[in-house]
């Protein structure tokens, strides 16, 4: 729905002295039809710069950005505009216009495709329906709640029947309760219209609520991209670790230290034990999480094992024989919960 | 000193009848080329949404430089210099530079530019993201403009508009003594050069009267307008 080739950014240089800012470096991304999407990085990766270059809000300095099969890179001005009828966009702090009311607000994207009053007003009271503020049509912004708020951004960039949404931190100025229903609501749009989402954000917690897949960001590059459960199961992933921090823990030495991801069933059995049972070793449990990831549960556990490497293999075989993904991490670990988000 | 109304209210109320005139001429015209000045010096600014008119990043700088120059111009002159100084237009486009009518050019030439910088200070707090928006749904500029920038700055151009009319009704006094009429026309030949104070405190109190009167109705509208 959304693939995005070597994207480029640079902001020229504010002063003589200064050098250009690279904010994008040559981004690839590819969002499928009907997915949500998420871009997470630290403060000033490039997540903000990556999301407004997708409708061509801010222009790219080299790169194509294919939205619906269209180039976006290449159109025309008007057709540029036509194009952004197709895709909507929510913000941080909703930018809805203080002077119009909230149907005024939702109307204002079908005023400008030109529709009719009457239609117009039927749809306005539809999209009302669907994201919960049917009673609160003749209120003024300034009236509202931020949650309230952000489902008038929502009604307002769905009215005209965009097949993408793109999201630019929609949550970061709602408190957690009001988060999870903005989330839950995205997420219920995506399912029922088939919606593609491609959101970013600095919340882990968006990711693990509604992700399908999810790409890091630093510096300008996507260091890290795939589907949530693929990322799950690469236990050296950074979104993954953010996903489920462990904690900080290092192996002692002559130690082993393995890590696991387990979901589904697995997550019911009695690993540790079976493993100091079979084995006669003491295991020692340095972290473990068990949450639920979109629509799966999903454990990790970092294991620290008695001897070196070559002494763990059979154990190591063990845990792999019986479907767990299994790594074996290096002696030090680095600090797995910092470093991807804030 | 004595207030003799007979004689007083008809020669007061022709007085602000011309006044009145020469301010809602002036006015109308200070909106129709005040307001759109006042737009293109926020959108022709960098980052605005004709930086580039026609594609020319040069035309729009260049047009915002012109136009800063013109306003400030406009304003960097006191009005009673720039009246004397605009007879010869006034002439050749009213056909005389006496009366309330001749009086509406200085008074406009006068207002426009400070009108504008007013709307300028107006559009300037329109948050930037709900132009943002406004493109992302695929406005074009032309909607930015009308649906965007200026209905969210209304309630300060409602502000800016009453400090207009109290700056025209000020101009307006001076045009007066050379020869537009109106109040101050009667300030000056009753009270100053005949010293009949009587005129000159009446013409005070209708003065502050109504300027107070502009001042409310003003910041009454724009509180209305206002939904921050
Ligand atoms: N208009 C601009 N002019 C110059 N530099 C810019 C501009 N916008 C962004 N940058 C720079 O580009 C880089 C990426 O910025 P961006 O806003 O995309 O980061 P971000 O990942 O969204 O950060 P945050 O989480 O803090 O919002 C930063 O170094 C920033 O300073
Ligand atoms: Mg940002």
């Amino acid at each position: 729905m959304i693939t995005i080739t070597n994207l480029q950014k640079s902001y020229p240089r504010a002063n003589s002295r200064g050098s250009d800012v690279h904010a994008l470096r040559g981004i690839d991304l590819h969002v499928e039809e009907g997915e949500i999407f998420g871009v997470v990085g630290a403060s000033g990766a490039g997540k903000s710069t990556l999301i407004r270059c997708v409708n061509l809000l801010e222009r790219p300095t080299a790169g194509t950005i294919t939205v619906a099969g269209q180039n976006l890179t290449q159109l025309s001005d008007g057709e540029l505009r036509t194009a952004r009828q197709g895709i909507g966009m929510i913000f941080q702090h909703f930018n809805l216009l203080s002077s119009r009311t909230v149907r005024e607000n939702v109307q204002f994207g079908l005023e400008i495709m030109g529709l009719k009053k009457a239609e117009r007003e039927a749809r306005v009271t539809e999209i009302l329906e669907l994201v919960g503020l049917s009673d609160r049509a003749s209120a003024y912004p300034s009236e509202l709640s931020g949650g309230q708020k952000q489902r008038v951004g929502i009604a307002r960039a769905l009215a005209g029947n965009p097949k993408v949404l793109l999201s630019d931190e929609a949550t970061s100025s709602l408190d957690p309760q009001t988060t999870d229903s903005i989330l839950q609501l995205l997420k219920d749009l995506n399912r029922k219209l088939g919606l593609t989402i491609l959101l970013i954000t600095h919340e882990m917690e968006v990711v693990k609520k509604i992700c399908d897949s999810a790409a890091l960001i630093d510096d300008g590059r996507i260091v890290e991209n795939g589907t949530v459960i693929d990322l799950l199961n690469t236990p050296k992933s950074k979104i993954s670790h953010a996903l489920f921090p462990l904690g900080e823990s290092h192996g002692s030495p002559g130690h082993t230290i393995v890590e696991m991801m387990y979901a589904g069933e697995l997550a019911e059995r009695p690993i540790v034990a079976t493993l100091s049972r079979e084995f006669g070793i003491d295991v020692n449990i340095l972290g473990a999480a068990v949450e639920n990831v979109g629509d799966h549960r999903v454990g990790r556990m970092r294991l620290e094992l008695p001897g070196d490497r070559a002494s763990n293999e059979a154990p190591i075989a063990r845990l792999r024989d019986s479907g767990l993904f299994v790594e074996v991490l290096d002696d030090v670990m680095p600090d797995a919960s910092s470093g991807v988000v804030r | 000193m004595t207030f003799d109304w007979h004689v007083m209210i008809p020669v007061l109320w022709l007085a602000l009848g011309q006044t009145f005139q020469m301010i809602g001429m002036a006015l109308v015209l200070t909106i129709v080329v005040g307001l759109p000045v006042g737009v293109l010096l926020v959108t022709t600014d960098r980052g605005g949404i004709f930086e580039a008119p026609f594609g020319s990043r040069r035309f729009g700088a260049g047009l915002h430089a012109v136009l800063g120059f013109v306003v400030n111009v406009g304003r960097s002159l006191p009005f009673i210099i720039l009246m004397v100084a605009l007879i010869p237009f006034t002439r050749l486009v009213v056909g005389t530079s006496i009366g309330p009518v001749a009086a509406v050019v200085p008074l406009t030439v006068a207002a426009i530019p400070f009108f504008a910088r007013l709307v300028e200070i107006a559009l300037r707090e329109v948050d930037g993201g709900l132009i943002e928006a406004a493109k992302s749904l695929g406005a074009t500029r032309g909607t930015i403009v009308w649906k965007v920038l200026v209905p969210e700055a209304r309630p300060g151009i409602v502000l800016g508009l009453s400090t207009s009319v109290i700056s025209l009704l000020n101009y307006s006094a001076m045009a007066g003594i050379i020869g537009g009429g109106g109040i101050g026309d009667i300030a000056f030949r009753y009270g100053y050069q005949r010293f009949d104070t009587a005129y000159l405190i009446t013409t005070i109190v209708l003065l502050v009267v109504i300027v107070q009167l502009i001042q409310s109705i003003g910041s009454a509208v724009a509180r209305r307008l206002s939904h921050r």
